[in-house]
């Protein structure tokens, strides 16, 4: 790299005598290159040990905190977050199944009872499924690959802080009463300025900004982490099955986000500015927001979905001692899980009146998605088939995801055909269908997961036997919840209702939803106190308490701040299998300075050495300046002009350089 | 065969025990009947499917029981699979390829009988939906035979019949299970939606988009009628509202049709003219108040008159604090709306 600029020095026109200077300096810098401290055979073992942990340690205190860039501690708070929201939305659901445990109930009410709905899907869409995923990928992906930090880690903290602040405004807003009621997809006109006047859809609709900006912030870094991080030799067809389901996912946001950002961007304009892009009565089109939405709804779904096939792969594996059948198969599943998810948005439109023919071709690309699935399940059940199964917690979890996630998928495949949508469509038989693809297909597998993750990121193992309680208590507190919803539907309950009256057979199903939801809480509750025990009182995990093969576990438990102390060399699909003893390495990064190993895209060669940004509170503070503009744009347009300023400054001082004199390896401090 | 399974289904359920007042197993229309059939068939290969799925999962640990002691691991370099599991796999895809075009060819039929169904239609009403009620419409070619109603249809039996759906303000949508499935109004946009009911009886039905505050109280009942009884019906509809008979309900008619009532509600045959709420000549005739939110009754006039607001918080009629005396004569007028 300083070579490069020692090229524009001497092509600039310049006397003799500076040129000699350039290059005395030039050779001055070689010097000092060969000077800097690398790991390598001359250093390592305790030495290196401390000598990185002294270059990787953020500053101590309260502003070190704030200011950490270290993909664990970001990672870490990103899954405690999205966990507490996800008791809040779990909360939002248990009252509403009190409300709804008798018919003509008015324990709620019509208005709480909306923003109860309202706040439990979007708490739990945007703020518990899609975070969760990325939180746990932003933890894991870096040590699965081998590396010791993710790429552009200050973008990773902003995305945290983005994150945490869309949540806190919307759970703000619900505390102070000016909570949205308008449903998680919030359908125009009815979130319109005529319609929802107010500030309660404004609320909702910037909870979005924050959200969308987070996640796609989290792609990017996702994205250049898996595709330029890689430990050397962890070509693209050696990549584990979670990472390669986290590149399709992080893809994926960054396909669909700019499509709601789009319509919920004009649907704040309508409400703050009086554009008329939803209004029918002025040449705009209520249905406008129904596709732009729907194109990004749809992917949203496997947005949370992959990263759980991916979970599932991994503890399929680990637990059934053998690689997964068909990983080439499972990869291109994945990829046309993610292509095919951008084709059937419109399955969510089919009472909207489009034409008829359109109707076929969605109809067609939504079942065929079930192909790519059912290849997954097959490879899954295959690992089994041939394997050596260990019923150990996380096990029962994968166990529980096929018997459950499979009803899904073909409830999925009603709700696909036109006729049966009809009827189906916007019933207590689709909240069945999406919470078995949900809770089924995501959150068991994502229970397995912490279970199975819990000991490397704590260094502790959670309790087996408790484990095993919580799991059956969640297995049957959700089968009692959510499968009397598909007949409730069928007997003509609509979704979203208040109360329903008496005498349509509702009563026992709903009563029966009811008594199943506060088991499912229990056994939440359950999971979790196990968790917070466990953390002081588990058994000492060491490395790799599964026997696990991929590279996360090839460090100590908890991983020290710079994950490895060698970056490993892969040479097979299961590396922690097929190697006796050490893992081979490759040496040569800087241990005074934050350094990572890049690798080129496909083959995983090694590339680059790349500096790592230091701690830093420029991403808190910009995370602040934009959160501030986007809280009082829900009160004035002005706010984005004057909001310029806050962010500038911020951003501007985030990326200052800081180092004009040449370096003998540049650093960004 | 299918006829007999959609029989025996809701048996399976355990949903025997209901009317299918409103329920998707009331195959009532010939709409239901197709859905229920599709219902059917996609049904027993969704259940053949899982059971394959269970099927080869319990194998799998049946199977592989007890090897788990052996703490060995098989590593990617030298294991290979049986090559029977390939082919497995092969079928495997095949399997659900040839499922799934069986389905969707079956989706896209039933698709089109119901279009076909629908075809011919010999009666054309006109559905408006509002925050929370429905506005109904009888069209004729004869303009003196157009009929206005709210919050009630009523369907000749065996007749194909065209609603054409329309939104004054969100997106609501019409949906009466035991007849057919549902179809959104949207404002700015117009749909509609074919029904041929199958035998007499009364159904509920109810708005299936979530539509603001009181979306849980949007129904409307639908009465299937002979033929006669329907054309008597209509005609009936058709007269003005009944004149006032006695002192008090004089006193209510003065009331409501000078007072506040009459700027929103319509009543034929009187000053009250208002359209932004439910038509009320014949309200007495009706079998429920307020869009389905009671059932037709003198207490329950009462009450909703009296206190609409408690009764569905946030729906368009206030709360005006009527006298004693006032509130007898309104009913009372009102119960002669038949």
């Amino acid at each position: 790299m300083t070579d490069v600029r020692a090229d524009a020095f001497d092509a600039a026109p310049a006397r003799q005598s500076e040129r000699e200077r350039v290059e005395a300096e030039n050779r001055q810098l070689a010097e000092e290159r060969k000077k800097i401290a690398r790991d390598g055979p001359k250093l390592k073992g305790e030495k290196l040990a401390a000598r990185l942990d002294l270059a990787w340690r953020r500053p101590r205190g309260i502003i070190g905190w704030l200011a950490t860039v270290d993909h664990k501690e970001i990672g870490r708070r990103y899954i405690i977050t999205a966990l507490g929201f996800f008791v809040l939305g779990g909360i939002m659901a248990l009252l509403m199944r009190l409300q709804l445990a008798q018919p003509d109930s008015n324990l709620i009410g019509a208005e709480r009872y909306n923003q109860l709905f309202t706040m439990h899907g979007s708490t739990m869409m945007f703020l518990f499924a899609v975070p969760v995923m990325e939180g746990v990928a932003v933890y894991i992906i870096p040590l699965m690959l081998g590396t010791r930090s993710t790429a552009f880690p200050r973008l990773n903290a902003f995305s945290y802080y983005m994150y945490l602040f869309g949540g806190l405004m919307l759970w703000g807003a619900f505390v102070l009463n000016i909570a949205p009621d308008v449903g998680w997809f919030a359908y125009t006109p009815l979130s319109g300025p005529q319609f929802s006047p107010g500030k309660r859809a404004d609320v909702w609709a910037q909870m979005i900004t924050f959200t969308e900006v987070a996640a796609l912030a989290a792609a990017v870094v996702l994205t250049s982490t898996i595709l330029k991080c890689r430990a050397p030799g962890m070509t693209l067809a050696r990549m584990p099955l979670f990472a390669w389901a986290m590149l399709v996912v992080a893809v994926m946001i960054i396909f669909s986000m700019p499509s709601v950002a789009l319509c919920s961007g004009m649907l704040i304009s309508d409400r703050l500015v009086g554009t008329n892009f939803y209004n029918a009565a002025e040449h705009g089109d209520a249905l406008l927001w129904q596709h732009l939405f729907w194109f990004f709804g749809h992917p949203e779904v496997y947005i949370i979905f992959l990263p759980a096939t991916g979970f599932v792969s991994v503890m399929v594996e680990t637990f059934c001692r053998r690689p997964v059948f068909g990983h080439a198969v499972v990869v291109l599943a994945l990829i046309s899980t993610g292509i095919l998810a951008f084709g059937l948005w419109v399955h969510h439109m089919f009472a909207t009146g489009l034409p008829r023919v359109g109707y076929s071709f969605y109809t067609a690309a939504s079942m065929s998605v079930s192909i790519p699935t059912g290849l997954q399940i097959f490879c899954w059940l295959a690992t089994i088939w041939d394997g050596r199964p260990r019923f150990q917690v996380p096990m029962l979890y994968v166990v529980g995801f096929i018997v459950t996630f499979v009803i899904g998928g073909l409830t999925g495949v009603m709700v696909a055909a036109v006729p049966l949508d009809l009827q189906l469509h916007d019933t207590y038989f689709v909240v069945a269908h999406f919470h078995y693809v949900l809770i089924g297909g995501a959150v068991f597998p994502l229970l397995g997961i912490f279970t199975y993750w819990f000991p490397k990121i704590t260094g502790r193992m959670m309790n087996d036997t408790v484990g095993k309680v919580s799991f059956w208590l969640v297995f049957v507190g959700f089968h009692l919840t959510f499968f009397p919803m598909h007949l409730s539907g069928l007997l003509g309950m609509p979704r979203r209702v208040y109360t329903y009256p008496a005498g349509l057979g509702l009563e026992v199903p709903n009563l029966l939803s009811t008594l199943g939801t506060f088991i499912l809480a229990a056994a939440v509750v359950l999971f979790v106190v196990n968790g917070l025990i466990s953390l002081y009182r588990g058994v000492i995990a060491g490395p790799n308490p599964w026997g696990a093969a991929s590279l996360e576990w090839a460090t100590s438990s908890p991983p020290p701040v710079y994950n490895f102390e060698h970056i490993p060399v892969v040479e097979s699909d299961t590396p922690l299998w097929d190697v006796e003893g050490e893992l081979p390495v490759v040496t040569g990064l800087r241990v005074d300075e934050k350094e990572i190993l890049l690798t080129t895209v496909v083959a995983a060669a090694p590339d680059l050495r790349e500096p790592v940004p230091a701690a830093s509170l420029w991403p808190l503070i910009g995370a602040m300046a934009v959160g501030i503009v986007f809280v009082a744009s829900i009160f004035s347009p002005w706010a984005l002009v004057f909001g310029l300023v806050p962010c500038g400054i911020a951003f501007a001082a985030w990326f200052w350089p800081k180092e004009l004199k040449r370096n003998p390896e540049p650093v960004i401090s | 065969m299918t006829r007999r399974a959609t029989a025996i289904l809701p048996l399976l359920l355990g949903a025997c025990s209901y009317q299918h007042y409103q329920s998707a197993f009331g195959n009532a229309a010939v709409e239901d009947s197709q859905f229920l059939i599709l219902f059917t068939i996609f049904l027993v290969v969704c259940v053949v499917m899982y059971v394959l799925v269970m099927g080869f999962m319990l194998l799998g640990f049946l199977r592989s029981r007890g090897a788990a002691e052996a703490n060995v691991v098989e590593t990617g370099r030298h294991h290979h699979s049986h090559p029977l599991m390939r082919t497995a796999l092969i079928g495997w895809t095949a399997l659900i390829g040839v499922g799934l075009a069986a389905l969707a060819i079956a989706s896209f039929f039933t698709d089109r009988s119901m279009a076909k169904a629908a075809t011919g239609e010999k009666l054309s009403i006109t559905l408006t939906a509002n925050q929370w009620w429905w506005d109904v419409q009888y069209n004729s070619s004869d303009a003196s035979k157009t009929l206005r109603t709210a919050n009630e249809l009523h369907l000749p039996v065996g007749v194909p019949v065209r609603i054409t759906l329309a939104s004054n303000d969100v997106i609501h949508s019409f949906w009466v299970p035991s007849l057919a499935g549902k179809q959104d109004l949207i404002p700015g946009r117009e749909s509609d939606i074919t029904i041929v009911p199958k035998r007499t009886g009364i159904f509920r039905g109810q708005c299936a988009e979530f539509c603001g505050a009181q979306h849980a109280h949007m129904a409307l009942v639908v009465n299937v009628d002979s033929y006669p009884d329907f054309i008597k019906w209509w005609d009936h509809q058709l007269q003005p509202a009944a004149a006032p008979t006695n002192p008090v309900t004089l006193a209510g008619y003065e009331y409501v049709t000078t007072g506040p009532c009459g700027a929103c509600h319509n009543i034929g045959g009187t000053p009250a003219s208002g359209t932004v709420a439910p038509d009320l000549t014949h309200l007495a005739s009706r079998r429920s108040i307020a869009a389905g939110t009671l059932p037709m009754s003198e207490g329950n006039l009462y009450g909703w008159v009296e206190d609409p607001q408690s009764l569905k918080p946030g729906v368009k009629m206030p709360t005006i604090g009527l006298e004693p005396g006032q509130l007898h004569a309104v009913v009372a007028y009102l119960e002669t709306l038949k």
